[in-house]
């Protein structure tokens, strides 16, 4: 077993992802990023920035790192803009914008030679002798000044924002226009303000060279959303009527996310005492016949593992969404892992199925979102979306999303039914399921073992009738999943092995190895439990050389694979300092395994 | 329409020992459903788990027998996705005051329309005899055999105090004025709460029949609408009052919940869901 975590790019004299842009021009192919502490608007001035630019046609990813507090700490956010589809973030910065020290301390050594940043010249001292680097072009502009005589030092971001879209040859008149979105709530002074700042920012810069720019160009009309969003509108696509939760970074923002759309789609949003209350009200409105869900990160999970059993036991339909964050313990709120796979497939009390799904990026996010809502109804049993804090905070261009999408309840009793028996043994397992109101169909769901009409039951044969019927709706359900596809050249000597939000930086090294000569392929896992152990032990079998890329230390899908394939995967690309894949550094590991 | 105890009784046996004052509170229960005449398949009991939380089998409604102490979640979560719905959410001291006491203060607060009777024996029967949050200071069991040390909650001060808009105090084997109780509380509109007194012949020897007879006293010419006399009545500690401590009306959490107003949540059609609304945020 060699883990290959520590393989970490150099930095690139020439990158075949931009190319270099010493004494060059670059169009449509930038990164971007900016730096401070948290309150320094970070979020929202590249936010806006990134909206921008998916407006003027071009594809855009963005993912930001944060600490766990409110004032201070060390934030940045890097914006990728593309006029070809970005799966990932990059490890280069083109254009910096450093808010303080720390950012330049922490970031300048990023930035590709030909590359700039832009700081406030007044309070911080940046020199080629600090940096030790000659190859990078100096911004030092007032901006702390400029924003105070715009109307105040909190616009210091908006200033800087001016200038990046000075130097990148974007109109500003599309920046004046997200802005009066942005702030059009806080009044028409603070609209004013704000885009006084932008333009003086944007003039700061006028005349003074930079070598990327960005141009429109036509394309569908995208949408900027989190991982996290998109889940939140398949859900709500798929009928989500009851969402209850207690908020836990990286999940929260599901909750929001309903929550400002219950008047317009009839959805009962409840923010509860706790997690264990999340989930056994949302058992409670499935029961009742809702299309019911609760999202939470690790430690909220752990407190929904009882109820994650009364679910499976009264085969209640449940979506229960667990993005990750590492642990154990409150562990790192706001970075990003995927050390909960093991956790989630067993988390429970006996032995009971469940579906387990891993979304890999925002689109699958969406369609998984809905499905999962289908799979639930129609097989009576918990699914679980597993996510992390990457997937769930980055925002990417999202293509239109698929709105042809069935909506499928499974075998809902809508009518009086003679005889009625709600856990009946049938031919595929899936009984009837009545809700309140309906006549003639009283029962109890129980959480305790129960006979086919629902009475409490201990007997060893109604015991083991009861306990088979529930996995046997899983081996249904196996066959109908889709089957898990390589992505790209089926005969490449490399083939990556991973689940989840891995997804795009592999996708984004495949490229760059590819343009080094290095053919990859790709198998994304997205159905966890049940596993498509036929699937995947073919396309194992036959691949040349495997490597496993997880953000865990124990390569917990390995050991899955290990279990239902008999396969053992060697080489290993295994992270988890809190933070996602770079692409590079997935290129370097590979590189350093080829010699 | 009319109901009939039959109606409401299913073909299950109670597995309670013969004496136990959950026999009493089920016959309430039915008797004050009946005289409701409230169609048994719009009625849920929800229970957690314990002797007196088997009930759902025995009454022929919908029924719920959840998790030790997370019976109120469940209720909730019914209640909201189908406010139509009468909800009746059964638990015992221990699953509402010990195990379950967070969900118990905040579901008070929020004033849910749902009935919550707590079957109080003041002992764990089902687990063989453990003091429970209401035992009284001193009292010997397999987990205190020296004795409990601590002073017990005071479910109906706790229950004033968060904001239960309707507190009452019933004995199990005061049948007639039990099912009154059950009446008022289906009839009350918001969190109706009744907290009732009951033997456990096999496991609690402090509070016996006996032990009751001498220590309750009907509730007589108190003012349900003040709630310092409730207070003041709920802190009493000899001659237990039994009867209506408190009520009011103010407005329920289900009865501010706008989204009512386009359906019940639970029962609304779901088949195509026009997502252009909410995407036009994103665009």
């Amino acid at each position: 077993m060699i883990p290959r975590a520590n393989a970490v790019a150099t930095i690139p004299t020439t990158s075949p992802a931009h190319g270099s842009i010493t004494g060059g021009k670059r169009i449509n192919n930038l990164s971007w990023k900016i730096a401070g502490a948290a309150g320094d608007g970070i979020l929202n001035a590249g936010r806006m920035f990134a909206k921008l630019c998916m407006r003027d046609g071009l594809y855009v990813f963005a993912s930001a790192e944060y600490p766990s507090l409110i004032r201070g700490g060390h934030n940045h956010l890097d914006i990728r803009v593309s006029d070809k589809p970005l799966a990932s973030h990059t490890k280069w910065v083109d254009l910096l914008v450093a808010l303080n020290q720390e950012a330049v301390d922490k970031h300048a050594s990023k930035i590709i030679p030909g590359g700039g940043i832009i700081y406030d010249g007044d309070t911080l001292k940046v020199s080629v002798e600090s940096l030790k680097r000659s190859d990078i072009a100096l911004f030092p502009l007032p901006l702390l000044k400029t924003a105070s005589a715009c109307g105040g030092p909190i616009m210091r971001n908006v200033v800087a924002m001016g200038a990046t879209i000075g130097l990148l040859g974007v109109a500003l008149s599309s920046f004046i226009a997200i802005l009066t979105e942005t702030f059009e709530k806080k009044g028409d002074a603070v609209v004013q303000k704000n885009i006084k700042a932008a333009q003086a920012g944007y003039d700061l810069v006028k005349g003074k060279p930079f070598p990327v720019s960005l141009k429109k160009q036509p394309g569908p009309q995208r949408l900027f959303m989190s991982g996290n969003e998109a889940m939140t509108a398949g859900a709500i696509k798929a009928g989500l009527t009851f969402f209850a939760a207690y908020p836990m970074t990286p999940a929260s923002s599901i909750l929001h996310t309903v929550a400002a759309n219950e008047k317009d789609y009839n959805i009962v949003v409840k923010h509860t005492e706790d997690e264990i209350t999340a989930i056994n009200a949302a058992i409670g409105a499935s029961y009742a016949g809702a299309r019911s869900m609760t999202a939470t990160s690790g430690g909220g999970f752990a407190l929904m593992v009882e109820g994650l059993g009364l679910a499976a036991q009264t085969e209640t339909p449940l979506v229960v969404a667990n993005v990750m964050r590492p642990g154990p313990g409150s562990g790192m709120a706001t970075h990003s892992g995927q050390g909960d796979l093991q956790y989630v497939l067993h988390a429970s009390t006996d032995e009971f199925p469940r579906v387990v799904v891993a979304p890999g990026d925002a689109a699958e996010n969406y369609t998984l979102g809905f499905e999962a809502f289908n799979l639930a109804d129609q097989y009576q049993l918990p699914v679980i979306l597993l996510s992390d804090k990457y997937l769930a905070e980055s925002y990417c261009s999202v293509d239109p999303l698929p709105h042809q999408l069935s909506v499928h309840r499974g075998k809902m009793v809508t009518t009086a039914q003679q005889n009625y028996k709600r856990y009946a043994l049938t031919k595929d397992a899936v009984s009837p399921r009545a809700r309140p109101g309906i006549p003639g169909c009283m029962f109890v769901a129980s959480s305790y073992e129960h006979d086919e009409e629902g009475n409490e039951c201990e007997e060893p044969a109604v015991r083991v009738a009861m306990h088979q019927k529930r996995f046997r709706k899983i081996e249904q359900l196996a066959k109908t999943l889709p089957q898990p596809k390589l992505i790209g050249p089926a005969d490449a000597p490399i083939t990556f092995v991973s689940w989840g939000s891995p997804k795009g930086p592999i996708l984004e090294a495949m490229k760059l190895l590819k343009s080094d000569g290095v053919a990859t392929n790709f198998l994304q896992l997205m159905y966890l439990s049940p596993f498509p152990t036929e699937t995947v032990s073919r396309i194992l079998k036959k691949a040349k050389q495997l490597v496993l890329v997880e953000s865990n230390m124990t390569s917990q899908l390995g050991s899955l694979i290990r279990e239902q394939c008999l396969i053992t995967i060697k080489e290993k690309i295994l992270r988890y300092d809190g933070r996602p894949f770079d692409p590079e550094d997935i290129v370097a590991a590979i590189k350093e395994m080829i010699v | 329409m009319t109901i009939s105890l039959a109606d409401l009784t299913t073909q299950e046996t109670p597995t309670w020992c013969p004496g136990c004052g959950d026999h009493t509170i089920l016959a309430s229960l039915k008797n004050a459903l009946a005289e409701l005449v409230i169609d048994p398949k719009d009625v849920v009991i929800v229970s957690g788990i314990g002797c007196g939380s088997k009930i759902p089998h025995y009454v022929k409604t919908y029924g719920f027998e959840g998790l030790h102490g997370r019976g109120l979640p469940v209720a909730m979560g019914i209640k909201l996705a189908n406010p139509t719905l009468t909800v009746i959410a059964i638990s015992g001291d221990g699953d509402t005051y010990g195990i379950g006491g967070n969900h118990f203060m905040h579901t008070m607060r929020r004033n849910l329309d749902i009935v919550h009777i707590v079957q109080d024996n003041q002992v764990y029967g089902l687990t063989k005899g453990q003091y429970s949050p209401t035992s009284k200071k001193g009292f010997k069991s397999p987990s205190s055999p020296h004795g409990a040390l601590e002073t017990p909650v005071n479910p109906l001060a706790l229950a004033l105090t968060m904001g239960a808009s309707y507190v009452a105090r019933g004995y199990a084997l005061n049948v007639s004025q039990l099912k009154e109780l059950f009446v008022d509380a289906l009839n009350h509109k918001g969190y109706a709460f009744v907290d009732v007194l009951q033997p456990c012949v096999n496991y609690n020897r402090a509070n016996t029949p006996q032990w009751y007879q001498e220590n309750t006293q009907v509730l007589q010419g108190n003012d349900p609408a003040n709630w310092d006399e409730a207070m003041k009545l709920a802190r009493r500690t000899d001659k237990l009052p039994l009867g209506l401590f408190f009520k009011e009306d103010r407005p329920t959490y289900d009865g501010e919940v706008s989204v009512y107003e386009k359906g019940v949540p639970a029962t609304r059609d779901i088949s195509n869901i026009d997502l252009s609304m909410m995407l036009k945020h994103y665009v």
